[in-house]
């Protein structure tokens, strides 16, 4: 047993993915006790905030002010106000100016301002410029000069007495605070999703319900399997035509029109995540049955199989101790690809709106089903769906990673 | 012949087997459901309306339209002789469409394009895998871990990524639908064209994921017949090395069909998801839509369809590989 685990972790590939599910295990261990928060509380008021660290307005006001004289503050305030649109419009004022066109690059705010200030004249006339064009080169100059103002933007309360405005603060445009000094900040690593809920917290939570809907199903599936393959191969006969009949059955009818049917019929109410792990679990037996009893029939008539049954043993002794244990590494193979498109299967299965019901936890598949249906993807809100996609892809990536590099351990001709 | 019209009767007798069990299944697991969908459907039509006589003969009408008074048993007859005329009554959700209205509707736009979708991606993924197989080093070296990491991918996450890059951004493809918004179906060339773009992101996102699973089968394939003596010896005679991978790639390529077979039920699912990110207006669209109408005649009958699609191409599938298989020759030979 000990030889084989050193084998096993002497291939690279196992290695590999045994370090992403590892990590990925660590994280969904450890996160919950640092960021203690329930997944599904509703932080934010209205969707798909972006990822960033939100900073409170309102206490920024009352922190600490600190004059810093930064050189492009005031270039980057511009930038970041200035539209694309704006800045194609100047441009074209620039050309019509007569600057060549080369010398101009409108992504360069500072120098592009320069331009601009150098050479705008509202009184000049530039042929074939419409009122309405000349009006909005006006208003574009004034707001650009509005930018560059060093006034202080002023702060001001209603007073509770007199129920008049009163100015209670000033702020320069050279103030800025210390991010540690303000009273409330929130890091929202991944944004948020449709509801306003913390993504990172979410997808965490999920990833948790859903590695544990794969391992029930996983579980059960292999379970099964495992019984009637040993039954089959060893039993034979009668036994082993009918588990084969219904084993054929169900390999030929799609485990998915499966899965949707009963899951449907079990109805929203029932369905938890553990109901849908069962579920998934009772459906996906099958390869795991014909593969335990294909290799059990090789085994059946070995010698120390034969010795064993000489020997008096009961069936369950034999199976127990003479069969089982030269099929353990090829069971534990197929349990790791049934854990893996366990939580395949429920990601598919809430895409079509028959995962768990939606109100207690969160699952991959049920994130990815709230992104599509506030149509994240075509918003380009990609922190709603992309981190899921990727965890998902990981999770299954890491354990087929393993799977291979069981497989050649046990296999040497798969060996490289 | 005689051994092969045995081989031949023999998977028609589990076609119908099969097909029976399935019917059965798909009759009686969305009847277990709790709560009683006329009585959905009823109170929906129904909203604003205060004479609760009117609703009450409303709901009458539809129990009686639906059959869903009648004991168990008889609801099966009449199911039974309504599916032999191609009836599968009406559907809830879309009422007054019947439901083999809706399903005739986008079953075709199914067939047109996963039979298509998975044939190619078997192809290709066939020859990959037996590239690397034969060629090993570099080739090998990227072209598994790609695969590994592909076949891996859930199918609605390729299409969900397809869609953002050559949709979303980069605008080459239409992000939704079957054909334009604008267009009615026609035979007019618009309406192909638009067929043809809007149909690109489907497929490949399909096409991608099948080629992944079938590179790293036929590799292991590969590999194995590689190794066997037969091409040990074929070499020490000195048969040419393209011979010798033409007899070895058609041994790997035995086992592939069968798989192809075995796991067309499992790719129809996921491609029929990957509709649904598409709202391509197929089967698996359909089957959303059921599913969020509560209406259970649609869906009864769409996993039906399905189970029947996968049937058969399975069906086809033994049936081709009874005459490409030497070993059933044989038996035809005695």
């Amino acid at each position: 047993m000990k030889h084989i685990i050193q084998q096993v972790f002497h291939s690279g590939k196992f290695v590999f993915g045994f370090s992403i599910f590892a990590t990925i295990l660590l994280i969904v261990i450890f996160y919950p006790l640092f960021v203690p928060d329930p997944p599904l509380t509703i932080l934010g008021q209205g969707t798909f905030f972006p990822p960033g660290i939100y900073v409170s307005v309102y206490d920024s006001l009352s922190a600490t002010s600190y004059t810093l004289n930064l050189d492009e503050a005031a270039a980057k305030r511009i930038a970041s106000k200035l539209s694309q649109e704006d800045r194609q419009a100047v441009k074209e004022w620039l050309i019509a100016a007569g600057i060549p066109e080369a010398e101009i690059d409108p992504a360069n705010t500072e120098q592009l301002l320069d331009q601009w200030f150098a050479n705008y004249d509202s009184k000049k006339n530039v042929p074939g410029m419409t009122n309405a064009k000349r009006n909005y080169y006006i208003r574009l100059n004034n707001a650009l000069k509005g930018l560059l103002s060093p006034d202080a933007a002023t702060v001001s309360q209603t007073n509770p007495q007199t129920g008049e405005m009163e100015q209670i603060d000033t702020i320069n445009q050279t103030d800025y605070v210390n991010v540690s000094e303000v009273a409330n900040l929130r890091l929202l690593p991944l944004g948020t999703d449709n509801f306003g809920r913390d993504i990172l917290t979410e997808l965490i939570a999920a990833t948790r319900v859903s590695l544990q809907i794969g391992f029930v199903a996983g579980i059960i599936a292999t379970l099964i399997g495992l019984t009637l393959g040993l039954l089959a191969g060893y039993v034979g006969g009668v036994v082993d035509d009918a588990i084969m009949f219904v084993t054929n059955l169900f390999t030929v009818i799609p485990t998915f029109v499966l899965l949707i049917l009963i899951s449907f019929s079990i109805g929203q109410e029932q369905r938890g995540a553990f109901t849908i792990a069962v579920v998934i679990g009772l459906t996906s037996w099958v390869w795991t049955a014909r593969a335990v009893r294909s290799q059990v029939i090789s085994l059946r008539n070995r010698d120390h199989v034969n010795l064993s049954k000489l020997s008096g043993h009961s069936i369950v002794h034999i199976i127990l101790s003479d069969i089982l244990p030269y099929i353990a590494s090829y069971v534990i193979m197929a349990l790791i690809l049934q854990i893996s498109s366990g939580i395949l299967a429920e990601a598919g299965l809430s895409i079509l709106g028959l995962g768990p019901r939606t109100t207690e936890v969160p699952t991959l598949g049920l994130m990815i089903n709230w992104a599509m249906i506030y149509q994240a993807h075509i918003l380009g809100n990609w922190w709603a769906y992309m981190p899921v996609l990727v965890t998902i892809a990981l999770i299954t990536f890491s354990m087929n990673l393993m799977n291979t590099g069981m497989d050649q351990v046990f296999n040497p001709a798969l060996r490289d | 012949m005689k051994g092969y019209l045995r081989y031949f009767l023999n998977k028609l007798g589990w076609f119908a087997i099969t097909f029976v069990f399935a019917f059965l299944l798909n009759f009686i697991l969305p009847r277990l459901m709790p709560g009683d969908p006329v009585a959905a459907i009823v109170a929906r039509f129904a909203q604003g309306m205060s004479n609760s006589t009117g609703v009450q003969a409303i709901y009458e009408q539809y129990v009686e339209l639906f059959g869903t008074n009648k004991p168990m048993w008889e609801q099966f007859v009449i199911y039974l002789q309504n599916v032999a005329k191609g009836d599968f009554g009406f559907s809830f959700s879309q009422y007054p469409r019947t439901v083999a209205d809706v399903l005739k509707a986008s079953l075709w736009w199914t067939i047109a394009l996963q039979f298509p979708a998975i044939i190619v991606g078997w192809l290709i993924g066939n020859t990959l895998g037996a590239l690397a197989a034969y060629l090993k080093g570099g080739f090998d070296k990227v072209l598994m871990p790609l695969s590994i990491f592909v076949s891996n991918f859930p199918p609605f996450g390729m299409a969900v990524i397809f869609m953002v890059v050559f949709g979303v951004n980069l605008k080459w493809f239409p992000t939704s639908g079957g054909y334009g918004f604008d267009l009615i179906p026609s035979f007019s060339w618009q309406f192909i064209q638009s067929v043809i773009i809007h149909y690109q992101m489907p497929f490949w996102s399909i096409v991608i994921i099948a080629i992944g699973g079938q590179a790293i089968g036929m590799r292991s394939m590969a590999i194995y017949e590689l190794n066997a003596d037969y091409v040990k010896y074929s070499r020490f005679m000195g048969i040419k090395d393209s011979k010798i991978v033409g007899y070895v790639f058609r041994n790997a390529m035995l086992p592939q069909i069968t798989g192809l077979a075995l796991s067309i039920g499992t790719m129809v699912g996921g491609a029929l998801v990957a509709e649904i990110v598409f709202s391509y207006p197929g089967l698996g669209t359909t089957l959303l839509r059921a599913v969020l109408g509560q209406d259970y005649p649609l869906i009864s009958a769409s996993t039906l369809i399905i189970t029947v699609m996968v049937l058969f191409a399975n069906f086809i599938i033994e049936i081709l590989y009874g005459f490409i298989d030497p070993r059933i020759k044989a038996v035809q030979a005695d």
